[in-house]
C-alpha cells in the first residue's frame, strides 16, 4: 500500500529514540515490536524516547506495541516517554488509559531533556 | 441520498490498509469531517484485524466481507468473517480483555469501535463467523445534499 510504516532508530547517549512515519496498524507491528526489541537488548539503552510527531493513523494494534515496550524498558529501570502525539493518536491514548501509565511529552527536546539527555 | 458498496478480500493483514482506505474513499461523498474519517478508518482497522487475528487464527485462506450503506448522513457498515466465532462475546468486549495475550494485543478494539460508532452489535456464532455491525451518524455539513 502507499502508506505503510516507516521508523529509525537513533541512540543518544542512553536513551533510544525512535521515530515513526506513517500508518500503524497489525500489518506493521510485528516487524517494528522485533527491530525495537533487538535495539531495546543492544546493551546500550536504558531508556526509551518515541516520537510520533509523522504518525499519521494507528489503531488498538500500536497501543499493544507501546505497552509491549513500555514493560521491557521498565524492567531494565529505564523510563518511556512518548512526545509529539497528534490529536487523533491521543483519542486512542484517551480511550485506553494509556496516558496514565506512559509519560508523554510535547516535543522530542523535552522528552529528551527529561531522560537526562544533553541537547 | 443513498448508496451502497460491497467488497470481500483475503484475509491477509496486508488488506488492514486497504479494507480502511477502501470504506473512506466510499464515505468521502458524505462530506466528512478529518476527525470522522478518522473514526471509520479506525474501527474498520479493527473490526478486519479481529477478523484475521480470531476469526481465521492468521489463516489466510478466509475471506473478510465489508459492505458499506450511506443513506442522507447515516453510515452503516458491516465487517463479517466465516470464521471462528466468538464463544462468549460479553467477555470478548470488556475493555482490555483480550484472548491472545501472547501476540501483544490491547483489547481495545471493541471499545474503540464502540466509542467511535453511535451503535455497535457484534453477531457471533461458534465456528460460522462473526459480524461486526456500526452505524454512525455524521454530524456535520448538514447541508451539503439538503
Amino acid at each position: 500500500m502507499a502508506l505503510s510504516l516507516t521508523y529509525d532508530f537513533e541512540q543518544k547517549q542512553d536513551v533510544l529514540l525512535v521515530r515513526l512515519t506513517g500508518e500503524l496498524d497489525h500489518h506493521e507491528a510485528e516487524q517494528l515490536k522485533n527491530d525495537w526489541q533487538s535495539f531495546l537488548q543492544n546493551g546500550m539503552t536504558k531508556h526509551v524516547v518515541v516520537n510520533l510527531e509523522n504518525l499519521y493513523f494507528m489503531d488498538s494494534s500500536g497501543l499493544g506495541v507501546f505497552l509491549g515496550r513500555y514493560k521491557e524498558v521498565k524492567e531494565i529501570g529505564g523510563e518511556m516517554v512518548i512526545c509529539s502525539i497528534n490529536y487523533d493518536v491521543q483519542r486512542l491514548f484517551e480511550l485506553s488509559g494509556l496516558f496514565k501509565i506512559i509519560d508523554t511529552a510535547e516535543n522530542e527536546a523535552v522528552a529528551l531533556a527529561r531522560l537526562g539527555v544533553a541537547l | 441520498m443513498s448508496n451502497f458498496m460491497k467488497v470481500e478480500f483475503a484475509a491477509k493483514s496486508e488488506n488492514e490498509s486497504f479494507a480502511r482506505t477502501t470504506v473512506a474513499a466510499f464515505i468521502a461523498q458524505l462530506d466528512p469531517t478529518v476527525e470522522e474519517l478518522t473514526e471509520i478508518k479506525t474501527v474498520v482497522s479493527e473490526a478486519v484485524t479481529n477478523a484475521i487475528i480470531h476469526g481465521y487464527e492468521e489463516n489466510e485462506e478466509g475471506t473478510v466481507l465489508i459492505e458499506c450503506e450511506l443513506k442522507d448522513h447515516n453510515i452503516s457498515l458491516t465487517i463479517r468473517d466465516f470464521g471462528n466465532g466468538i464463544e462468549d462475546v460479553d467477555e470478548a468486549i470488556q475493555p482490555m480483555y483480550t484472548s491472545k495475550p501472547e501476540l501483544e494485543r490491547s483489547g481495545m478494539g471493541f471499545t474503540i469501535m464502540e466509542n467511535f460508532m453511535d451503535h455497535f452489535e457484534i453477531e457471533s456464532i461458534p465456528n460460522h463467523g462473526t459480524t461486526v455491525t456500526l452505524r454512525k451518524k455524521f454530524l456535520n455539513n448538514q447541508s451539503a445534499y439538503n
